[in-house]
């Protein structure tokens, strides 16, 4: 398991929901800037979003989560931190 | 979800001539603003500016007051806005936790609300009243992507935008009081992708 595995099975997440205002390169950009996500990666989570209304775009400790979802709340974008199993 | 693709190819050659993109420039960014498209955005991020510095707390009370929460930079506000704009651009950071939301608020609004002041600033200070040749720093990039976005996000409350399949020109032959700020709406849109693209 490589560490980025390891930290999607802590149980905090930042949730981003789908909003018909942020544009998708926008938030395929934000996704690689904030995360550090490769084009690919930042690119299917935001067609999660669209598609599917949201997507766990990141997980680990609840402080982290948090900072998250405060630096995508800085982009405009909608996150939320949860406590998922 | 909002796509850009098509929305100034139904407005041909006169469109493309009329709306400012951003292009790549050496450390940044570069676009040309008429007098009319700077005092537009000016006057936009202004108001974002405006209202999100309008009640918060440390423009409230200040730190003259000697309120400890304002010098902690703390907000005192654990609500959701009642202002639906300002809901928008100041959300809250737990769906299904009213108790962990507003223990989020009061330690990140304070901070959220300074950034979005700082980007209008920036926007401000780097467009002249005038328009004409603006060259943004990577980082004065960042704080454009911001605010342009908190203005889009601000109209599309404002336009009643709710969700991803409402048809834009079907409301605007329905109300022309909204006309020009659906077109405003759509340039912005227009312009922070040019200014993503010039980025990438």
């Amino acid at each position: 398991m490589t560490g980025q595995d390891a930290a999607l099975d802590a149980p905090w997440v930042t949730v981003v929901w789908n909003d018909p205002v942020n544009l998708m390169s926008y938030v395929t950009y934000v996704f690689q800037r904030v995360f550090g996500y490769a084009k690919p990666k930042a690119e299917k989570l935001m067609l999660d979003v669209h598609h599917k209304g949201k997507a766990v775009v990141s997980a680990g400790t609840r402080e982290a989560m948090e900072r998250d979802a405060e630096t995508l709340h800085g982009y405009g974008l909608w996150a939320t931190v949860s406590h998922e199993s | 979800m909002s796509r850009n693709d098509d929305w100034l190819s139904g407005g041909g050659e006169e469109s493309t001539e009329i709306a400012a993109c951003f292009r790549p420039a050496p450390g940044g960014a570069a676009a040309f603003f008429e007098q009319a498209q700077a005092g537009v955005i000016r006057s936009l991020v202004s108001q974002i500016a405006e209202l999100v510095s309008a009640d918060s707390t440390a423009a409230d009370t200040g730190i003259e007051s000697g309120d400890i929460e304002a010098q902690l930079g703390l907000s005192s506000h654990a609500k959701l806005p009642d202002d639906p704009v300002l809901a928008r651009l100041l959300p809250d950071g737990y769906s299904d936790d009213p108790d962990a939301s507003a223990e989020f608020r009061r330690y990140t609004e304070e901070t959220l609300r300074s950034g979005k002041i700082a980007s209008a600033q920036a926007v401000l200070s780097s467009l002249p009243p005038g328009g004409g040749q603006v060259r943004l720093s990577e980082p004065e990039c960042q704080e454009w992507l911001k605010a342009l976005n908190d203005v889009r996000l601000a109209l599309s409350v404002r336009l009643g935008i709710t969700d991803d399949s409402q048809e834009l020109p079907e409301r605007l032959s329905a109300d022309d009081a909204h006309a020009a700020y659906v077109w405003v709406y759509q340039w912005l849109a227009y312009l922070q992708d040019s200014l993503i693209e010039a980025l990438s």
